[in-house]
């Protein structure tokens, strides 16, 4: 018998191997959009399901919300994909070749995502992880120019420092489990890890943990460990960029927290929260004030993916029901509005020539629709309020406030500074004369305006049904 | 008690004139692989006596810028050298001045010896001898690091710095696979080369301006004096090979309650090791090629990570078979 | 258990000593030789640990590793030297005295935070083997960083990847230790082609300031 949650992995894969036998590109396009349709819509369905828990898979109320949004922008990106790909075949900054490649990629990194996301098993999610940011480092230097090709190999290089001290922490929290779960696959198995989480030694855990933060966060991104993500957002195509910044993170964040609540079931071993909290306030604050100089438009928003990261993991770290709530929500609002934004990116960069923020100007005149999109998608990623992105902002800011009034500072400083440099932006790219190439684009509004819309009625209003779900969620991250 | 005493100064005294007599006659054995090797006739086994007997009866002459250090100098770095050799076990531990064998005590000596050597070397003032020096002492400031390390390492595997109570130890041991120990292996060979002035360090037949280290220290000495010096070379080498094979070769060494039949025995075992050891060391000699002055720090820096690497594995498997 | 966890130490602390080893070869082949070594000494770690722990899986990995990170990689990185006509000598952002330094520290600083883990009776041996395992990954990395050519990165990645299958073939009865070195031998293969096709040469300096100041997007 066949489970639910086996077609989000096997459309993927299926797809994935259907798409190196088509040498059309544009026959590869379509099938990359119904396929990413399809896990969708499994997707949807597993939401509406039940949860189970098995020995390879696990579906609770806590990663269903990730899967949910994996497959939901996945399925917007390959629409987005496929008008922006057919505009960088028509100007040949890539060979039609190159498709086949490109797309079935796509599909085996989004079946790698949510082989991670749904597995329950910490070696299985970590292979799937890693397959997943290997892929997108061959496809960081998929233009094959000289700095393509060298984002891609800093890339590589900080990733497998990730890859291996997250692995050698899988390590030793099997070591941990060891004693108490037997040796064998039980030992690597989530549910049963954090039942006995109490059982394990908690020096064991404690080192464990430092490893997976450090590995996982440099996926994460967050601040010292963060050089590899600009570089990699700006070289490689726009939908990867829009892939990485609002899935890749998510999926090493997952891991995190899951890691986190194992560490958290044993009473003397090292508390995670206040480590959290200091990581995400460096992520937050660094990248904010970096915001400032940056002079390329895909960078720039790189380095907004990691202050709000930055926030997620504070709001993680702070712990609670409502913190958590605020996290999960803020999570799903930045992967919304993120990829939003690079979509509309992706137009700009290709109805301009450039990336270069200094030489796009004057877009509300010559591309006013593109224009209009791009500054509601920055406004709500401001945190503006109609859209989702204020709400949840605002919830993790009032619980801190709450609980922790000076530390509740930091944060809002953060948010001030990174909203003054993106407003600045944004003003020199919309407005003032048009200058230098200007190219018709047709743009693919459809997935802009479809994330612009769900992150617009969940900043004015939250259905019952989507509030206890994530209250759900919350509650398992204790 | 009074021939308990005597007995014991017996075997003391034979450890003594042992490693003396013995001494020509192990460098005549690696000088022998060398050539055989090189397809040369060589000098026979027993040149190094004939050697210093010929030396012996040599007038000595001495330059007239030499104060009284240049003279004393040789008899006093072939006294510390004898007594250095004289306490590494050889063929038995448990002898009468086993108190004294301590390996820093070992250290100390030799580098007393050295001192006196590198003094003599500038005495007269000529240029090369203070080459020679300069150089001896750098390859001592790489070398007596790495030495202490390895000295370390066999202490807290053994308890104790005593040599004999490490021999013991060893003895004791089934032959045990710890990394730390094989680290401190090479390490201390890696000293032993550089310490004996052997390949790829010095080279002990040259005469090579550019090259010479120990060989240009003792340009200026002649006679007696140069064969006091040489002794004291044959003997250090005879110490090295001695301490490599006491610390980890030890089989067929007398423990301390023997009596005359496990001397004997530990005598023969003693006498074939070392023979063997300089065999081998003779084939090391001809096999590689001598490093530039300026990689020494290189070549000595990793005795000293070998000697590191071994006291951080020590630490993590605290007592051999535990 | 002595003999079976003495010959597993040795085995370990070997490969330790051709991480240095790595550190200190001054010529690109001898890097790539020294590699080989390493890899032919962990596959005989893991088939001691296959054979002792009886789990005949694990005979798999030690034949991945002797084959291709022992002998084919070896050959397919010395023809690239050959045929990209990359300089013989390693280019080194430091000495190898202060490399081999700072090489001792991150062993030290490896066995301080294994030893808190090898203080239980039942842990000791995994504890010790990991304390080897994670000092080879940490000079694995220090190599990646050190080293400015594109090949004794991609080694100092591989040598890291031998410190992790050490790692894991330590803890007993891990699963997925299989899969994993397989997964890890395909990704390797993957980079050796990248460095091979795309002639990726000395010009990556991963930590050097003025390649991050070129990367800061002020181009075109």
């Amino acid at each position: 018998m066949i489970h639910t949650y086996q077609f989000v992995v096997l459309v993927p894969y299926v797809a994935a191997l259907i798409l190196v036998a088509i040498p059309s590109y544009r026959v590869g396009a379509i099938v990359n959009v119904v396929a990413s349709g399809l896990t969708f819509a499994a997707g949807l369905w597993l939401v509406g399901g039940e949860r189970t828990v098995g020995h390879y898979a696990i579906v609770d109320e806590f990663n269903i919300v990730f899967i949910a949004i994996n497959t939901l922008v996945g399925f917007t990106t390959s629409i987005f994909s496929a008008s922006y790909i057919g505009h960088e075949i028509e100007t040949g900054r890539l060979p039609p070749s190159f498709l086949r490649f490109y797309h079935a990629m796509f599909q085996a990194m989004m079946g790698s995502m949510n082989v991670s996301l749904i597995a329950n098993n910490i070696g299985v999610m970590w292979v799937g992880l890693e397959i997943a940011t290997l892929i997108t480092v061959v496809m960081v230097g998929l233009y094959r120019t000289p700095q393509s090709i060298e984002a891609a190999w800093k890339y590589f290089i900080l990733a497998s420092v990730g890859i291996s001290l997250a692995f050698f922490g899988t390590i030793l929290i099997y070591l941990a489990g060891q004693p108490a779960l037997g040796e064998g696959v039980p030992a690597m198995t989530w549910s049963l890890l954090e039942g006995a989480a109490s059982k394990m030694d908690p020096a064991i855990l404690d080192l464990a943990f430092i490893f997976l933060l450090i590995g996982y966060g440099t996926k994460v991104g967050l601040a010292p460990l963060h050089a590899w993500l600009p570089d990699a957002h700006a070289e490689g195509p726009t939908p990867i960029s829009a892939v990485l910044s609002g899935l890749l993170l998510n999926v090493a964040l997952y891991a995190l927290l899951r890691f986190k609540m194992v560490i958290a079931g044993h009473p003397a071993a090292l508390n995670p929260g206040p480590v959290m909290i200091t990581m995400g306030l460096v992520s937050l604050v660094f990248a904010a004030f970096m915001l400032y100089q940056r002079r390329d438009i895909k960078r720039l928003f790189a380095y907004s993916s990691i202050e709000h990261m930055g926030l997620i993991v504070f709001a993680f770290g702070m712990g609670g029901p409502l913190a958590n709530f605020a996290g999960l929500l803020h999570m799903a609002m930045h992967s919304l509005t993120k990829s939003g934004i690079f979509f509309a990116v992706g137009h700009i960069a290709q109805a301009k020539g450039t990336q270069r923020i200094a030489e796009i100007t004057g877009l509300s005149e010559s591309h006013p629709r593109l224009a209009i999109a791009f500054a509601l998608a920055v406004l709500a990623i401001c945190g503006m309020p109609p859209f989702g992105v204020f709400a949840s902002e605002f919830l993790i800011l009032t619980t801190t406030f709450a609980r922790e009034p000076w530390l509740a500072l930091v944060p809002a400083f953060g948010l001030l500074v990174a909203f003054g440099a993106l407003l600045m932006r944004l003003q020199g790219v919309i407005f003032g004369e048009p200058a230098g190439q200007s190219h018709p684009v047709k743009a693919s509004f459809v997935p802009i305006v479809m994330h612009l819309l769900l992150v617009l009625t969940a900043g004015i209003y939250l259905p019952a049904v989507l509030v206890a779900w994530f209250r759900r969620a919350a509650e398992l991250l204790g | 008690m009074t021939g308990d005493f005597l007995i014991q100064l017996l075997a003391q005294g034979t450890q003594m004139f042992m490693v003396l007599l013995i001494a020509p006659l192990t460098v005549g054995v690696v000088r022998r692989v060398k050539a055989i090797l090189m397809r040369r006739q060589g000098a026979p086994l027993l040149q190094g006596y004939r050697d210093l007997s010929k030396l012996l009866h040599k007038e000595s002459v001495i330059a007239d810028s030499a104060s009284w250090l240049f003279r004393s100098a040789p008899s006093l770095i072939f006294a510390l050298t004898w007594v250095a050799a004289a306490l590494v076990p050889s063929f038995a531990s448990g002898l009468m001045f086993n108190w004294a064998a301590d390996v820093v005590a070992l250290v100390a000596l030799l580098g007393a010896a050295r001192a006196l050597l590198a003094l003599a070397g500038m005495d007269v003032g000529t240029s090369f001898g203070g080459i020679g020096s300069s150089r001896e002492m750098m390859i001592a400031t790489l070398a007596e690091p790495a030495m202490m390390l390895i000295v370390l390492t066999l202490a807290i595997a053994a308890g104790t710095t005593r040599l004999p109570g490490v021999a013991d130890f060893f003895i004791g041991q089934p032959i045990a696979v710890r990394v730390s120990l094989a680290l401190s292996l090479i390490a201390l060979i890696i000293v032993a080369l550089a310490e004996n002035a052997r390949i790829p360090v010095d080279n002990p037949t040259t005469h090579l301006e550019l090259t010479m280290v120990h060989e240009a220290m003792i340009l200026e000495y002649s006679g007696r004096h140069l064969a006091l010096i040489e002794a004291a070379s044959y003997l250090k080498l005879v110490l090295y090979l001695s301490l490599l094979i006491c610390l980890f070769a030890p089989f067929g060494m007398a423990p301390a309650t023997a009596s005359f039949g496990g001397w004997a025995i530990g005598l023969v075992a003693w006498v074939a090791k070392l023979l063997g050891g300089a065999a081998l060391l003779g084939v090391w000699e001809v096999s590689i090629a001598k490093m530039r002055v300026f990689r020494l720090p290189d070549y000595l820096g990793v005795a000293f990570v070998f000697g590191f690497l071994a006291i951080l594995l020590a630490f993590l498997s605290r007592g051999v078979g535990q | 258990m002595n003999e079976v966890y003495d010959i597993s130490h040795l085995l370990a602390g070997v490969m330790l000593v051709t991480s240095f080893a790595l550190l200190y070869q001054g010529r690109i082949a001898s890097v790539v030789n020294t590699f080989a070594a390493q890899s032919i000494t962990l596959s005989l770690a893991v088939a001691w640990a296959a054979w002792s722990q009886d789990r005949p899986d694990l005979f798999i990995t030690a034949t991945i590793a002797f084959t291709l990170k022992g002998v084919i990689i070896p050959i397919a990185l010395h023809r690239t030297v050959a045929r990209l006509g990359i300089h013989h000598e390693v280019e080194k952002v430091v000495g190898v005295g202060i490399a081999l330094m700072v090489g001792l520290a991150l062993t030290a600083l490896a066995q301080a935070l294994l030893l808190k883990v090898a203080h239980s009776p039942e842990n000791y041996y995994a504890g010790e083997q990991l304390a080897l395992a994670l000092a080879i990954i940490l000079l694995g990395f220090l190599m990646m960083i050190l080293r400015r050519n594109a090949v004794t990165q991609v080694v100092g990645f591989m040598s890291m990847e031998n410190g992790l299958i050490l790692a894991a073939t330590g803890a007993r009865g891990m699963p997925l230790v299989v899969e994993v070195s397989v997964a890890f031998s395909v990704l390797i293969a993957l980079f050796v082609f990248a460095v091979f096709v795309f002639r990726i040469r000395e010009r990556f300096d991963t930590i050097d300031v003025g390649a991050l100041d070129r990367m800061r997007g002020d181009r075109r």
